[in-house]
């Protein structure tokens, strides 16, 4: 019978139907990192078990880390003690560490794909909500808490719910300045916050399998934004390019070999889904977020709705019937797992090239991996930034969710190319996101204010695709 | 680990009104650079308190609910196990609304601490009920699947697997992973990647 890509991942991982009724199912990938570990550890420590499979479990250290000042001890004794707990327990463990002095650290969403790790067919599961980007290649990837952490590293298994699977075909070609962000928040704003509660999102039509691996990323990223904790992408030939020569992944005849298992775990044709929305890609403008919660978006040249939620008008000063173009703007950040990735930092450059950050703007560049960095500064981008009076940081969440030193002061408002807009969400309570592309983000940062970026640098943008 | 079973939760509402509260809201990320759960419930939705003097959680007439009651896709954003611990530490036993984002839910289920939904209207009615009589008694019966306040009963709904992992106390799922654990690896060895078959 035809399936999904889900359906046939989750039974080939499924072990058993437990006693409550829920499901049993073997995790292939655990990425783990400083946040949400420390007290996973702890339990099972307390509990005297150890870590079943230390083989199929990655660390690295993203959230807590400094951009600026990387040297240890970290000047945060909280950060420092973080790391310092999470390089104990691997290596008590045994659990393979990508730290700070690896020059493979980064954000681990970024990492985990870059380095081959993620692959097609896999299960994979991380301490942190936006593993669902991994899902771009084909993998059956979702966020944990800290107790389930303890469980995957217990048993290599978690307790599961199977999910109803949506399929969203993005259809036709993009418009010229139209990025994956752009259609990733369409889809959100269109299907609501918790739209995708109870599903896994699959994504497709031709917009989609034009897709760079980057730009599915992208999208699969912020699923959970829309409330699905899974989204994903059907293996491709786009997907097998990316992955061959990558250090973890299968070498040689192995990787043949390989590409046909992952080939036969995409969606039948004939597979059937709980529920089917199309988008016309034409249709899709330049998204700029102007509330609190990632449903809360406008074209960047389109009103605020009339009926907007006053809660999200009152706190980002913003009336119905405006608009988002022209909003000054005093921080523009270009990185997170969403958008800190090559092609991310090379579109920002490119429509900034030969121009200079407005005088009251601080702009920072930071980005995804050490390896995006190192890739990024052998095309010289990181002079283009630098000479346009853009900060070129080291790699880490940074001021995506402020648990270091990057962080909105007061009420500033940010064009950020990273996931989230929630209240006090960038370290300041009261401080304001306005979500966007890493192209929009660059040309606000140069404008000094929100400006469609198709207008801003009409020859630079991307074309249609 | 002993069995726990949480069969019904007894005592005073917590009354929340809003949709999509996320977790950033409920605790935000500078709280979570720690590493224990210890003291999380003192900074629990810190920055709306200090945004608006009336929050609920700041009133001390709420001091001792046990019953947290919200609306719409509470939780959402962030996995943060961090937001229902601080909830839980706060003295919470159960959070009764609308909808709960999935991730939140799961957490919460690890925590013995279940999430049961009830409909706009009652979660509007229970909600006025706590704000009207903070010290009234609210009954979350997971056996009857009733929700108690003042006298009047509502429906609660609950996946099958959660309701049985709370009545049967196997919400703590480490050990059931860990049985016949040579399943597991059949299993395993069964996947290319990690046979490494190719």
């Amino acid at each position: 019978m035809p399936a999904t890509l889900f359906e046939k991942i989750w039974k080939a991982h499924s072990i058993r139907r437990l006693p409550n009724g829920q499901e049993q199912l073997f995790i292939g990938l655990h990425l783990i990192h400083e946040v949400t570990t420390p007290q996973a550890f702890d339990m099972l420590h307390a509990r005297g078990l150890g870590v079943a499979m230390p083989e199929r479990t990655i660390a690295t250290v993203d959230h807590i880390v400094p951009t600026l000042d990387q040297r240890r001890p970290f000047l945060d004794v909280m950060a420092e003690d973080m790391l310092s707990a999470l390089e104990r327990n691997c290596r008590a463990h045994g659990i393979r560490l990508l730290n700070i002095d690896s020059g493979q650290q980064g954000i681990v969403h970024v990492i985990g794909p870059e380095l081959g790790l993620t692959q097609p067919g896999m299960t994979i599961a991380c301490g942190d909500s936006h593993t669902s980007t991994h899902g771009a290649f084909g993998a059956v990837a979702f966020g944990i808490g800290t107790s389930q952490v303890r469980d995957v590293l217990a048993s290599q298994c978690l307790a599961m719910e199977p999910l109803k699977v949506r399929r969203i075909s993005v259809q036709g070609r993009l418009g010229r300045g139209i990025y994956a962000k752009d259609v990733i928040l369409e889809i959100i704003r269109r299907l609501g916050v918790k739209g995708g509660a109870g599903y896994a999102y699959e994504y497709a039509g031709d917009a989609v399998a034009r897709m760079s691996m980057d730009e599915r990323m992208t999208i699969c990223n912020m699923s959970i934004e829309g409330g699905a904790r899974v989204g994903y992408v059907n293996p491709d030939e786009t997907t097998f390019a990316y992955l061959r020569g990558r250090p973890f992944a299968p070498q040689g005849d192995a990787f043949e070999r390989a590409t046909a298992w992952w080939a036969s775990m995409a969606s039948d044709a004939g597979a059937s889904y709980d529920d089917e929305v199309v988008l016309k890609a034409g249709e899709i403008r330049p998204t700029v977020t102007w509330g609190i919660n990632p449903g809360q978006s406008v074209a960047v040249d389109e009103a605020l709705p009339a009926n907007a939620d006053p809660e999200a008008l009152t706190f980002m000063g913003f009336r119905a019937g405006q608009r988002v173009q022209g909003t000054k703007i005093d921080v523009a950040f270009v990185g997170s797992c969403t958008n800190a990735r090559l092609s991310d930092l090379r579109e920002a450059a490119r429509v900034i090239r030969g121009q200079h950050v407005a005088r009251h703007v601080k702009a920072l560049v930071v980005p995804g991996s050490q390896a995006v960095r190192a890739a990024a500064e052998r095309e010289g981008l990181d002079r283009v930034f630098l000479d346009a009076g853009f900060e070129w940081r080291s790699a880490g969440c940074s001021m995506c969710l402020a648990m270091n030193p990057d962080r909105l002061d007061g009420r500033e408002i940010c064009a950020s190319s990273s996931n989230r807009n929630f209240k006090g969400r960038q370290g300041s309570p009261t401080g304001r996101t306005l979500l966007m592309s890493p192209a929009m983000v660059a040309a606000a940062a140069v404008a000094g204010e929100v400006v469609d970026v198709r207008e801003f640098a009409p020859a630079e943008v991307t074309v249609g695709r | 680990m002993a069995v726990e079973r949480v069969r019904e939760i007894r005592g005073s509402g917590l009354p929340l009104r809003g949709d999509d509260i996320d977790t950033d809201r409920i605790i935000p990320a500078r709280f979570l650079k720690a590493i224990t759960f210890e003291g999380l419930q003192d900074h629990l939705f810190e920055d709306d308190r200090a945004q608006a003097p009336g929050h609920p959680v700041s009133n001390p007439t709420y001091a001792g609910a046990r019953v947290m009651l919200v609306q719409s896709n509470f939780g959402c954003g962030s996995s943060r196990e961090h937001a229902p611990q601080a909830i839980n530490r706060r003295g919470i036993r159960a959070v009764v609304g609308q909808s709960f984002s999935e991730i939140f839910f799961g957490n919460s289920v690890a925590l013995g601490m279940p999430c049961p939904t009830v409909s706009r209207e009652t979660t509007d009615a229970l909600i006025t009920f706590a704000e009207q009589d903070p010290s009234g008694e609210i009954v979350v019966d997971l056996s009857a699947m009733k929700v108690t306040a003042g006298g009047r009963a509502f429906d609660l709904t609950l996946p099958a697997a959660a309701r049985e992992a709370f009545l049967d106390g196997t919400w703590d799922a480490t050990g059931l992973l860990l049985d016949d654990y040579d399943d597991v690896r059949r299993v395993a060895a069964a996947l290319p990647y990690v046979a490494t078959s190719w």
